[in-house]
């Protein structure tokens, strides 16, 4: 039925014809109105150049300073130093959005909400299509955050103790204070959330250890990401998908507009601020050459394809200063049969511990038991990358394959270790000497007597190296199994320093005036090395809140002055 | 028929589930998949039909179609419940024949046709189309006899395949012997199906029949299986008014047999009504078509059986009682013929996988 139907009922027929007219008549009117305003600022300009010289002018972008581009390889691409401004940009600084966020996961989604309760014309631009959208948010599944409860409770997890977790893995976060902020301001995140349609679950089985850290929300990410967009839908935030910024515009006075693709065409976005959530460069295997060579060719994504550091590339020749180690991501060991991309969660293998680890070569190369497996699953990434070929074998025997969650990929499997070696096409010699040793040196240990699972149980090699300091059984009991890993990247870490309103900073260490970072594009400030579970949700989240607000309370004044 | 492709098929979506886990806040489902490692034909349906369709997983997976992994879970799920439904139902050829919606609405028309020429026929068209009123009013157009014997005979009938059909889907599920099962599991599994606590997803409800969690199905639902029941006990009622009583119907509005008889049938409508205007609202992209065939049959056969009651009530002192009566007994006769083969068995798989349930999350050997 009609949603105005019945408000009509009780009107004659004669008012209901003309209220009917009377309301296709303002429709029209107030599309085109909307049509029209829409043409003023937001030209599609199909051809830059032929509109510059329609106007008869044409405008140079400063040119990208020289020491750029050893950061940002010619292959990344498209890197445009001479784009030339659209003719709006110079003497009419009309802006259709108070706030444009750059970007459609998690931070991004936070900045654009945060914005919106401040300011009316928020526009989000997602690279992605819809069924893609959320960035690496999509593979997420939980958030660490302060927890209160008096400090004797064993339920509360205090700021102190969140810290010395975050120094314990990553040896000191690249900015103390920033860290500090997050930290203290993950308190509020539960409850905003809440508020803005987030259901919690408990921790999932197997997870215990987080249980107290950690808040898991219903479904994971993706349900997550639909809900932040239906609520950014109904507080009126706009949303496009399929909308890579290609560029941005900067002059004197900051940032002035996104260049979006749209189709075959490109599109001038105008906005008073911007915000910069895309995530990082971790499915640019090109860029990711320029530190690992050609091993990149052999990496898999475990995100989204579309975090292809795109938007970190612009922010870089616009000068914004780099933070944190180019060659430095994080990587675990997946299934070398996993997607090349958005393999996500379920492509990872938990059973190194349980056996040993070869390379090519038929070689151990690294303890698989030096500590308990989720501190030290996210060393394996980097340790196959520097593996010929970069890929290796797990091998278990029949009475460890039910140790570990179970993998989505079938093991090869074989009677006898010569066998294996054979299915595997490995040096057998090699591979068989390798299996010998290993058990000659893990003979005393048995599975009747200290063997543990969740705990080092200090079972460990005698005489090996490369030793296996924990669960070192020998692996005598056939059918034998083998798992071929991959390097399956997660994410990098090299960003755009921010200061603590979360604006973007030159190489000079100065903000810009109304460009903002939040999320995996500004991580490395916090994030230098290693991962605590569920932080860069926390990250994304405070510093979404943030530069989302910041921009807006920015956006208004720009837009006063 | 349950083929070896499509057990393959669902134990490779429930594999990766299983790697996953991010769903396990949502339903048992999630939760009864973790206590296992390797997906049989009897792990497959036993969590078939412990699938509610509440449809959040599908929106929430990462991995749901066009990702490489194309899971989905409701849809997998669907096919493998239509089709154990089938092979399930005895002669499998009819259990085949029901899920085309030309079988069920070509049997509904002959049923009802049938009715009416034999009542005709039998009673001659000056006295069918003349008013009955008072006491055996109903008798008189069609005798106690004629409407005893079919439909007590259509009623064992129905209900023998019903049960084997639960039986042989307990059988192959309980084949893993996942966990021993005792009497209080069907007390507990009794009290999740009439309060249709899965019904609604991770608590905000289904995501049906948009991608928005939403409690319409939960109440229309209610509004069907509630009424269902009202009307079996204004039946019984009725029997037993008859029987030990000594009354003759029709009853007056007021007795009891036409009280809930009434509302239960405006209950169905209601319910049936609702469900078929999701339905047809509702994503085409997680849901089986051969299943949505076979709801829609039941559905329609079911609502014109309650209607065509609330029409006789209406009508029933006036010349039309004959017709409404013959029309409303040609659609019950229809309704018990299709009862084993159509939707209406998902009630017994359904509490049958509940119990299961039950016991499994009572007393599994696996701790995860």
């Amino acid at each position: 039925m009609h949603p105005e139907w019945p408000k009509l009922q009780n009107r004659s027929v004669f008012a209901l014809v003309k209220a009917g007219a009377l309301k296709i008549f303002f429709r029209s009117v107030k599309g085109h109105e909307r049509k029209k305003s829409r043409n003023l600022v937001l030209r599609r300009i199909e051809d830059t150049t032929a509109v510059a010289s329609r106007q008869g002018r044409t405008i140079l972008l400063p040119r990208a300073k020289p020491e750029t581009p050893n950061l940002v390889h010619s292959a990344i691409g498209h890197v445009e130093c001479d784009v030339e401004q659209p003719a709006e940009c110079g003497d009419h600084p009309m802006s259709l959005y108070d706030v444009i966020v750059v970007g459609g996961g998690n931070a991004a989604l936070c900045a654009a909400l945060a914005a919106r309760k401040i300011v009316s014309r928020v526009l989000l631009l997602e690279s992605a299509p819809i069924h893609m959208r959320g960035g690496n948010t999509r593979h997420t599944r939980n958030i660490r955050c302060v927890r209160s409860g008096n400090s004797d409770s064993d339920q509360a997890y205090c700021e102190e103790e969140f810290l010395e977790d975050l120094i314990g893995v990553t040896g000191g976060p690249a900015n103390l204070e920033l860290a500090k902020f997050t930290i203290r301001e993950s308190r509020k995140l539960p409850r905003w959330m809440v508020e803005h349609g987030i259901s919690w679950q408990p921790a999932l089985a197997g997870t215990i250890n987080l249980g107290r850290t950690n808040r898991w929300f219903l479904g994971g990410g993706k349900a997550l990401v639909n809900t932040y967009y239906a609520t950014a839908s109904n507080m009126g935030v706009e949303v496009r998908y399929d909308a890579p910024v290609e560029d941005i515009l900067i002059d004197e006075q900051g940032f002035r507009a996104v260049a979006v693709r749209s189709g075959d065409h490109r599109e001038y976005v105008y906005g008073h601020t911007v915000v910069m959530a895309a995530g990082g460069f971790e499915a640019n295997i090109d860029w990711l050459k320029q530190y690992w060579g050609d091993a990149a060719d052999n990496f898999c994504v475990r995100g989204t394809p579309y975090n292809n550091g795109k938007v970190l590339s612009i922010l870089l020749n616009k000068d914004a200063q780099p933070i944190g180690d180019p060659k430095g991501f994080h990587a675990i060991a997946i299934d070398a049969r996993s997607p090349k991309f958005d393999g996500g969660i379920v492509t990872r293998l938990d059973a190194i511990p349980f056996g040993v680890v070869v390379n090519r070569s038929g070689r151990r190369f690294y303890d698989e038991g030096e500590d308990i497996w989720p501190k030290r699953y996210a060393i394996w990434g980097g340790l196959i990358a520097e593996q010929p070929g970069q890929i290796a074998y797990c091998i278990v025997d029949a009475k460890m394959i039910e140790c570990f969650l179970p993998p989505i990929y079938k093991p090869y499997k074989a009677d006898s270790i010569e066998d294996l070696a054979k299915c595997l096409d490995l040096n057998r010699v090699a591979f068989v000497r390798t299996i010998e040793e290993y058990n000659r040196a893990s003979s005393r240990n048995s599975i009747d007597s200290n063997f543990q699972r969740e705990f080092l149980d200090g079972m460990t090699t005698q005489n090996l190296s490369p030793p296996k300091s924990n669960w070192a059984l020998p692996i005598d009991h056939p059918p034998f199994f083998a798992f071929p890993l991959k390097t399956g990247v997660t994410f990098t870490y090299m960003g755009v320093a921010v200061n603590e309103n979360a604006a973007v900073l030159d190489r000079s260490s100065r903000p810009f005036k109304n460009v903002y970072a939040a999320g995996e594009i500004m991580a490395g400030n916090i994030l230098t090395k290693g991962y605590l579970a569920g932080f860069g949700l926390t990250i994304g989240s405070v510093f979404g809140n943030l530069a989302g607000r910041e921009a807006a309370i920015n956006a208004n004044a720009r837009a006063n002055s | 028929m349950l083929t070896q492709e499509l057990i393959v098929e669902a134990g490779r979506q429930l594999t990766i589930c299983n790697a996953c886990r991010y769903c396990e806040g949502y339903c048992p489902v999630f939760p009864a998949i973790e206590l296992r490692r390797e997906f049989g034909k009897g792990d497959v349906v036993f969590l078939s039909h412990l699938c509610h369709d509440c449809r959040a997983c599908y929106h929430a997976c990462m991995y749901s179609p066009p990702h490489e992994f194309s899971i989905n879970l409701p849809k997998i799920m669907a096919e493998v419940r239509v089709e154990s439904y089938e092979d399930w139902s005895w002669p499998a050829l009819l259990g085949r024949s029901f899920t085309d919606a030309r079988v069920s609405t070509s049997l509904t028309v002959f049923a009802v046709v049938a009715v009416f020429i034999l009542s005709i026929t039998v009673l001659g068209p000056v006295r069918f189309f003349s008013r009955h009123v008072g006491s055996g009013a109903f008798y008189q157009v069609i005798p106690f006899a004629a409407m005893l014997i079919p439909a007590l005979s259509l009623s064992f009938y129905s209900v023998a395949i019903w049960i084997s059909g639960g039986f042989r889907f307990w059988l192959e599920a309980e084949h893993r012997k996942v966990a021993s099962v005792h009497a209080l599991d069907f007390a507990k599994a009794l009290t999740d199906s009439l309060s249709l606590k899965w019904l609604k997803g991770g608590g905000p409800g289904c995501y049906y029949p948009k991608a928005m969690p939403s409690l319409s199905r939960r109440i229309y639902h209610s509004f069907v299986s509630y009424g269902f029941l009202l009307d079996l006990l204004s039946t019984t009622l009725a029997a037993i008014y008859q029987d030990i009583l000594h009354r003759i119907p029709p009853y007056p509005v007021t007795s009891a047999p036409v009280i809930f008889g009434t509302l239960g049938g405006i209950g169905i409508v209601i319910g049936v009504g609702g469900l078929i205007s999701l339905k047809l609202k509702s994503d085409g992209e997680p849901a089986a078509p051969r299943m949505r065939s076979l709801d829609y049959a039941f559905l329609v056969i079911l609502g014109l059986t309650s209607l065509s009651g609330l029409v006789l009530l209406v009508v029933r002192d006036t010349l039309a009682m004959a017709t409404a009566l013959a029309i409303h007994l040609g659609l019950v006769a229809a309704l018990f013929l299709t009862i084993p083969y159509g939707k209406f068995i998902h009630a017994l798989y359904r509490f049958v996988a509940l119990v299961l349930l039950r016991a499994q999350a009572a007393r599994s050997p696996v701790k995860t």
